[in-house]
C-alpha cells in the first residue's frame, strides 16, 4: 500500500514539476493516439455503417469476425506490422519501421475494428429508426450511410473515444514497431515499461497515473464538447 | 431536407482529417537530420550507458543514434533483417557467426562488464564465493530457486554456457527450482526478487535496478564472468539501405579514444560499469 501512496505524491509531483522529457512523451503519445483514433476512424464509421445498412453475401460472417476483431491480440498486431515494415519486408523501402509513423499505423491497425464493430451496432440502431423515412425519399442504402452516421455523431463520439483509449493505452505492439526509442518512439506505455524492467516501481507506477490523468482529461474535453454542441444544434 | 445536406459536410470533414492525419503521421519521419539505428542489448541501454555516451557521439559527428534495445539474439535479428545500421551486443560466438555468414562487415571490440550471481541475503544454497561454476553447483544441488533469462540474450548464452561447464545438465536436471521467465534482465530480477530466487544478472542493470527486496551479489570476480562486448556495421552489400557511412562512423566512434574515455566515465555511485577494451587502431 505505501508503495502506492508513494506514486501519487510522485505522479503529481511529475505532473507539477512540468519535466521537459515526460512532457515530450506525453504529448507524443497524445499525438499518436489521436491520428490513429481519427485514422481507425475514418476508416471503422463509414466501415460500420455499410455494415449496418447493407444487405449483401456474408454480411453476418462479416459482423462475427469483426466483434472478434475486437479480442485482435496487440502483440500479432505488432508483429505483423514489424514484418510488413522491416527492411526485408514488403514495405521495407518506407523506411518508417522505428518512427512514430509505424505506431500510428499499428494503433490503427486496432483501433479500426473497435470502432467499425461499434459503429455498427449504433448505425444498425439508427438505421431502424430512420429506414422508413429515408426509403420513402428515395434515398438508397449507400446514400443514406452519411446520414445514419450523422445523425448518430454524439453516440459515434464515445465510439471514437473508445477508440482512442486504446490506442493510448497499447504497448505490445507499440514496442515492437516503435522501439522505444528515447526521445524518438518512447511513449507512456513503453516507458512505464521500461521502467517496470529497471524495478522502479514506484516511478512506474507514477507514469501509468499520468497517463490515466491524461486520458481522462481527453475524455473530459470530449463530454464537455458533446454537451455544448447537444446544447447549440439539438 | 437538412439531414441530407449536413452529411457532405460530415463527409468532407472526415477527408480533410483523413489528409491530416497521414501528413501529421509522416512528419516526424522526415523532419529528422542524419541518424543511424543501433540494436542493442537491454544492459547497455538500462544501465544508462547510452544516454551518458551518445551526446557526445552526436557532438563530435552530428549524428544522431537511436538505440533499439533489446535480447542479444534478437538484436542480431534485427540486423540479419537490415532494421538496424550498427549492431552492438556482447555474446563473441553469435557475433561472429553473425559476421561468417555475411550480414556484419567486421567486428570489433569494444568494452567489458562482468556478470554476478544474485540470490537471496541469508544464501541458502550456500552458494557464496568468488566461484562461478561451484556457485551453480551449490544451486543445482540444494534445489534452490533461479530465474532464467530463457530468452537467447547474451546473459542467457552465458548463462547456458556455466551450467554444462559446471557439469550440470539442465535438460535432465532442471526442475521446479529452475524458472524460465522469457524475459529481458529487469523482469527477471523482478521475479527474482518476488521470489528471493538466484539469477545471473549483468553488474550494470544491477547497478541500476531498483526493486532489490532481498537480494544482494553473492558470487562476483571470477575471471570467467567478464562479459566482452563488440560492435560491427551490417553489411551494405547485404542490405543496400544500411547508413554505410554514418554507420561505420559509428563503429569508429566507439572504438576511437575519444570513444573509449567517455565508456570508461560512466558510473552509477561511483562504481564503473563497463571496462573499453578496444584494440588501437581496431
Amino acid at each position: 500500500m505505501l508503495e502506492i501512496f508513494a506514486s501519487l505524491g510522485l505522479a503529481l509531483g511529475l505532473i507539477g514539476g512540468a519535466d521537459p522529457t515526460l512532457l515530450g512523451i506525453v504529448v507524443l503519445s497524445i499525438e499518436l493516439s489521436l491520428v490513429a483514433a481519427v485514422a481507425g476512424a475514418a476508416i471503422g464509421l463509414p466501415l460500420g455503417a455499410l455494415i449496418a445498412v447493407g444487405r449483401f453475401p456474408g454480411r453476418r460472417s462479416l459482423i462475427v469476425l469483426l466483434n472478434a476483431l475486437l479480442g485482435l491480440p496487440s502483440v500479432v498486431v505488432g508483429l505483423v506490422v514489424y514484418l510488413l515494415l522491416s527492411r526485408a519486408g514488403p514495405l521495407g523501402t518506407l523506411g518508417i519501421l522505428f518512427t512514430p509513423a509505424a505506431i500510428v499505423v499499428a494503433q490503427t491497425l486496432l483501433v479500426a475494428p473497435i470502432v467499425a464493430a461499434l459503429a455498427r451496432q449504433t448505425a444498425e440502431d439508427a438505421w431502424k429508426d430512420y429506414e422508413e423515412q429515408l426509403t420513402s425519399l428515395g434515398v438508397s442504402r449507400l446514400r443514406a450511410v452519411p446520414t445514419i452516421l450523422w445523425d448518430a455523431r454524439f453516440s459515434l463520439l464515445t465510439v471514437v473515444l473508445a477508440g482512442f483509449g486504446r490506442a493510448a493505452s497499447e504497448v505490445g505492439a507499440v514496442m515492437i514497431v516503435g522501439g522505444n526509442i528515447d526521445g524518438v518512439t518512447r511513449v507512456m506505455t513503453t516507458a512505464i515499461a521500461l521502467e517496470t524492467s529497471k524495478g522502479d516501481l514506484p516511478l512506474a507506477l507514477a507514469l501509468g497515473l499520468v497517463l490515466i490523468a491524461v486520458v481522462l482529461a481527453v475524455n473530459a474535453g470530449a463530454y464537455a464538447i458533446r454537451e455544448w454542441s447537444a446544447r447549440h444544434h439539438g | 431536407m437538412e439531414v441530407t445536406l449536413r452529411p457532405g459536410r460530415w463527409s468532407s470533414r472526415l477527408a480533410r482529417m483523413a489528409v491530416a492525419s497521414t501528413l501529421l503521421a509522416a512528419y516526424p519521419a522526415a523532419a529528422q537530420g542524419t541518424f543511424i539505428t543501433v540494436s542493442s542489448t537491454t544492459s547497455t541501454e538500462q544501465s544508462g550507458l547510452f544516454r551518458h555516451i551518445l551526446p557526445e557521439f552526436t557532438k563530435a559527428t552530428g549524428i544522431e543514434a537511436r538505440v533499439v534495445a533489446m535480447g542479444t539474439g534478437q538484436a542480431l535479428d534485427m540486423g540479419r533483417r537490415g532494421d538496424a545500421d550498427v549492431v552492438f551486443v556482447h555474446d563473441q560466438v553469435a557475433e561472429e557467426k553473425f559476421v561468417a555468414e555475411g550480414f556484419g562487415v567486421k567486428r570489433f571490440e569494444v568494452m567489458y562488464n562482468d556478470f554476478v550471481i544474485v540470490g537471496p541475503k541469508a544464501d541458502p544454497a550456500k552458494a557464496r564465493g568468488k566461484d562461478v561454476l561451484a556457485g551453480l553447483k551449490a544451486i543445482a544441488a540444494a534445489r534452490a530457486p533461479f530465474v532464467s533469462r530463457a530468452d537467447k540474450s547474451g546473459t542467457h548464452a552465458a548463462e547456458l554456457r556455466y551450467w554444462k561447464a559446471a557439469g550440470i545438465d539442465l535438460a535432465n536436471d532442471k526442475g521446479p527450482w529452475y524458472r524460465e521467465t522469457g524475459s529481458g534482465m529487469g523482469p527477471t530480477l523482478n521475479t527474482a526478487s518476488a521470489m528471493n530466487a538466484y539469477a545471473l544478472a549483468d553488474r550494470g542493470t544491477w547497478l541500476s535496478f531498483r526493486n532489490l527486496g532481498d537480494l544482494e551479489i553473492v558470487v562476483e570476480g571470477d575471471q570467467r564472468l567478464f562479459n566482452q562486448y563488440g560492435v560491427m556495421l551490417v553489411n551494405p552489400a547485404r542490405h543496400a539501405y544500411v547508413k554505410r557511412e554514418a554507420g561505420q562512423k559509428f563503429v569508429d566512434w566507439v572504438i576511437s579514444p575519444a570513444g573509449q574515455a567517455a565508456i570508461a566515465a560512466y558510473a552509477i555511485n561511483g562504481e564503473q560499469l563497463f571496462f573499453p577494451n578496444a584494440k588501437a587502431g581496431g
